[in-house]
């Protein structure tokens, strides 16, 4: 079998499995995931150093580890195709260490568990196959497949106005994906000469380059917004904080970590390179919106006070970069573009993971009501900083290595137009750090607040509707510690030795980079 | 003109179905058993619909001189339509022992007498023919939707079905002596050629004619008798009439369009063009107010008729054969969703959204089926309904004609509608609670195998390409 689908397979198996298990045994099913997860990085790992191997020994095929087997045709010419290329393999290797930490955050999920699971699966399958597919069709409808679980997974296991947000996520990412089918319409029906073939093969497309320009002008646009939607682009991104912040907390690891991702490598991987000529006339209304993006998400992120709503805008402007620098058109910038995909997937993850374990035990997000969390969970909060530092590209981590790379390769631009944009883009840094500062020194470094002490325990008190309640807190566990060890790992491998990576990543967008300058 | 005997082989499906009815009229004066009689029935019933299956091809042909016209696509759909039907017996049996208070035989045979007028629909090659189908489908009909004799609802019920189903045939009527004064005959092949140089009374007697029709799809502005029939009408009957006769008359229009009007399409085409939009729009619009499940259907399968009528307006071949697997599958997909509310009711009587709050804690399966249904019927993927929208979208916009994506957009944007509605069923099972959620039940093994068929059936018939494969390559029957 080939190794792609094998992605897919194993998290079928592990949906039969956890499917067959009986609900009681909530252990058993954690366990199931756990192994299942561990397939999944394991896999991963082997595609990526095989990849890697191919590549040295001289493989010049756009995607590698290509498969084909046609499914319909005649009527309708679809194929179940798989096939990666440098791009698709990060992405693929970022979405099996979030779903592995994921899984180990969710340990502690004890209300159905067993639906839980099932729907993570589900998530999962739909994020692996849209990176594996080269065909239209399959691969919108793993995207598809990967945003209906997240209607269930928040509104039933998320916290909040869980169902208000739950409704609106679901609503506005299939807005999105309304206007995305246009356009893979129009990309099918225009994906030949009158004569030819029609297909859905990214690649086919993309060498029969047979749309004109007067109907790439209409179908661009769609298919642009309707990934950045995903990719939480102004003024589309709204979804994004309400989301995020209902979300349950693996959930959240998963969708800002990965599932926004998918936009970003939609817009790239569809949107642009099967619409050349559109998108190098359309780019600067694009790149204006997302440039509003990455400024007025962190402005957004500096006055919230719900750490998961920081996160969340915080997570709208480091999307908006990825996008903004994709549109920059060329190998620097783009490279540094798919770096941050990786780089924000493990860090906001991170941060979601940690979020996530502090609010389980304090019971709040709102940093008004925190303080000196430093002293009651060490191990946590230095994670937080970690994170934190990664956030504002602190060198030696990942941030550091995407947004320097980004903002050098924009700044190439010799027009007006884009150095003033770029220049605007680097003020997010700035803030940034603002926002990060302002969680870290009020929640981690500030005086105890709310917090008792008796004896070793600490115990946090709050005021709810005149009860009060005493929630004991404790450092994170052994399975809390695998999930934010293993993407403190991650982030710090990118950070300190990025160059096996970007050069897979550059390599892969040669052509493409080439083809819109 | 000599009868030729042999033309009745070309009428199998028909033939068979009246030796079934005869069948079930003797019977129902000797068995007095309901329990009996409903197996006697739903078996002969069921070895029609698998004789129906080995008719397929061998027997093409025309009788009474090219007003019955019978191939390999309409043969296909009338089998759709027999397993549709034997689905909602399956659904039925409970509420035929329990609840039916007018006869069982009466049910079956008035049921079956509607499902020979719409083979005749299907098979027509004349207008007169086509119409004399559509009377024998629409007026038993009245009859079994007044079967509900609880309360006044199913007498309301009736007599607004039947009040506007003769208002609509008389329209329609009207519609065809005015194609008859345009065109000088009724034959299909022949209007098709008389059909040409369109003047005002063209086009006012195409007008009339489709509003006859639009009444039995139920498009809007003809809808107006489609809520309050569907909740006075007992269940099944609903289902049947929002499924089988819904479907008989999309597949009898479809053809009509494609045969006796195939050399303007344009001017049908404008007229559905807005038919379309308005719909679905405001199917959607109502669908989302309803709180009473049976209505809430009712809303949903107006604006998924306006979807199917996608695949008309396509006038293509790939136009046809969308529209016919997008109704094989919203067969499935809707009388899933109706067997559960069929069956919820037989047992509790409760047919409230809120109602079904809480119900994944107590029924699992059913909460879990019904999932299933309303993310087919908003086309979610993996489900069956994603391929059926798919591929129906994709007819349209098979044209590369600007206004043509324009209407694949404006539908497209009705979806996101659509899933708001269909999530609120969603909501109610998993995330809401209740006090007092409907009691675990078990439901009657006859409706268990039915759901089995209709839960199998979305999950894999859209990664079974050979099947819509299949219906294209014979969906051209249609046409000629």
């Amino acid at each position: 079998m080939n190794i792609l689908s094998a992605f897919v397979v194993v998290l079928l198996v592990m949906l039969v499995a956890v499917f067959l298990i009986p609900g009681e045994k909530k252990n058993a099913i954690r366990w199931t995931m756990a192994a299942g997860s561990m397939v999944i990085l394991g896999l991963a790992g082997y595609l990526v150093w095989d990849f890697l191997a191919q590549r040295e020994a001289g493989a010049t095929d756009k995607f590698l580890f290509a498969d084909s087997t046609v499914w319909y045709e005649g009527v309708i010419n679809i194929s179940y195709s798989v096939g990666v290329d440098g791009v698709s393999v990060a992405m693929i290797m970022l979405s099996a260490i979030v779903v592995i930490t994921g899984v180990f955050a969710s340990w502690a999920v004890e209300d159905k568990a067993k639906e839980y699971f099932l729907w993570f699966i589900m998530l999962s399958i739909g994020v692996f196959g849209f990176f594996i597919s080269v065909d239209l069709f399959t691969m919108f409808l793993f995207y598809e497949v990967a945003l209906i679980p997240m209607y269930l997974l928040i509104g039933v296991w998320g916290s909040g106005d869980k169902e208000y947000a739950a409704m609106k996520l679901t609503l506005m990412l299939m807005g999105g994906s309304a206007f995305l089918m246009v356009g893979i319409f129009g990309i099918y029906y225009f994906s030949a000469e009158d004569s030819g073939a029609l297909t859905f093969n990214l690649e086919e497309i993309a060498a029969n380059a047979a749309m004109p320009i007067e109907w790439q002008r209409r179908f661009f646009p769609l298919t642009f917004v309707g990934f950045g939607v995903l990719g939480a682009m102004f003024p589309f991104h709204t979804w994004s904080p309400d989301g995020h912040a209902s979300a349950p907390t693996a959930v959240s690891m998963l969708h800002a970590g990965v599932l926004m991702k998918l936009g970003g490598y939609g817009c790239f991987r569809v949107a642009m390179t099967l619409m050349p000529e559109a998108c190098k006339e359309q780019a600067w209304i694009f790149i204006v919106l997302t440039g509003i993006s990455v400024v007025y998400g962190a402005f957004s992120a500096c006055v919230q006070n719900d750490l998961k709503y920081i996160n969340a805008y915080s997570s709208v402007s480091h999307c908006g970069l990825v996008l903004f620098a994709l549109l920059m058109m060329n190998q620097t910038a783009m490279t540094g573009a798919i770096l941050q995909m990786l780089s924000h997937g493990l860090m906001t993850a991170l941060f979601f993971a940690l979020i996530g374990m502090i609010y389980g035990q304090t019971h709040t997000r709102d940093i008004r009501y925190l303080g000196g969390l430093m002293q009651v969970m060490p191990f946590l909060c230095v994670c937080y900083v970690i994170a934190g530092m990664a956030s504002l590209g602190l060198p030696g981590l990942s941030g550091f290595v995407a947004e320097m790379t980004i903002f050098v390769g924009s700044f190439a631009h010799e027009d007006l137009f884009h150095r003033v944009l770029v220049i605007g883009g680097c003020t997010s840094i700035v803030i940034t750090a603002v926002y990060i500062l302002r969680v870290v020194g009020k929640i981690l470094f500030g005086p105890l607040y709310k917090i008792e002490k008796v004896g070793d325990q600490y115990n946090y008190v709050s005021e709810h509707h005149g009860e009060v309640h005493h929630y004991p807190l404790r450092d994170a566990i052994w399975y809390e510690k695998i999930a934010t060890i293993g993407l403190i790992v991650s982030i710090a491998i990118i950070g300190l030795y990025p160059v096996w990576i970007s050069d897979m990543i550059s390599e892969s967008l040669e052509a493409v980079a080439a083809m819109l300058n | 003109m000599d009868l030729d005997y042999s033309q009745f082989l070309s009428m199998s499906h028909e033939v068979s179905l009246v030796v079934v009815l005869i069948v079930l009229l003797l019977a129902d004066l000797l068995i007095k058993n309901k329990k009996a009689f409903q197996y006697l029935a739903i078996a002969a019933f069921a070895l029609h619909t698998v004789a129906g299956f080995y008719s397929y091809t061998d027997l093409a042909g025309d009788a009474f001189a090219g007003m019955y016209v019978s191939g390999a696509a309409q043969s296909f759909v009338k089998n759709i339509l027999n397993v549709g039907t034997l689905i909602v017996f399956f659904f039925s049996f409970e509420w035929n022992n329990n609840e039916n208070k007018s006869g069982v035989g009466e049910f079956f045979f008035l049921t079956l007498s509607t499902l020979i007028g719409m083979y005749f629909m299907v098979s027509a090659g004349d207008f007169l023919f086509f119409y004399i189908g559509l009377e024998t489908a629409s007026i038993p009909m009245a009859a079994l939707v007044a079967m509900n004799k609880k309360g006044t609802e199913g007498a309301e019920a009736a007599a607004k079905y039947i009040l506007t189903a003769s208002f609509s045939s008389g329209v329609m009527l009207f519609g065809i002596s005015l194609i008859y004064g345009a065109c000088g005959s009724l034959y299909f092949d022949e209007v098709q050629a008389a059909f040409t140089n369109i003047t005002a009374l063209h086009i006012f007697a195409l007008v009339c004619f489709i509003a006859g029709v639009g009444f039995k799809i139920s498009l809007v502005p003809f809808h107006f008798w489609t809520a309050d029939t569907y909740q006075g009408a007992p269940t099944g009957i609903t289902a049947y009439l929002s499924v089988i006769s819904k479907g008989a008359a999309v597949f009898a229009f479809m053809s009509i369009l494609y045969k006796a009007f195939a050399n303007e399409p344009d001017v049908w085409q404008n007229i559905l063009w807005w038919l379309i939009v308005i719909t679905i729009t405001i199917g959607n619009l109502f669908a989302i107010r309803q709180k009473n499940l049976k209505r809430f259907l009712a809303f949903s399968s107006i604006s998924q008729a306006g979807y199917i009528m996608l695949g008309v307006y396509a006038s293509s071949q790939t136009g046809m054969s969308s529209t016919i697997y997008y109704i094989l599958i919203y067969m499935f997909t809707n009388l899933a969703a109706f067997g559960i509310i069929s069956a919820i009711e037989n047992k509790t009587g409760k047919v409230g959204m809120d109602d079904y709050n809480g119900l994944y804690s107590t029924n699992p399966k059913l909460a879990f089926a019904m999932t299933l249904a309303m993310f087919s019927l908003g086309g979610i993927p993996p489900f069956a309904g994603f391929f059926s929208k798919f591929f129906i979208f994709a007819a349209v916009a098979s044209s590369k004609v600007y206004g043509d994506y324009v209407l694949v957009f404006l539908a497209l944007l009705n979806t996101i509608i659509s899933l708001y509605y269909y999530l609120l069923v969603v909501k109610a099972m998993f995330i809401n609670k209740s006090e007092s959620p409907i009691e675990t039940i078990k439901i009657d093994t006859m409706s268990r195998v039915a759901l089995l068929v209709c839960v199998v059936a979305i999950l894999v018939i859209g990664f079974i390409s050979s099947i819509y494969m299949n219906i294209y390559n014979i969906s051209d029957g249609f046409a000629n």
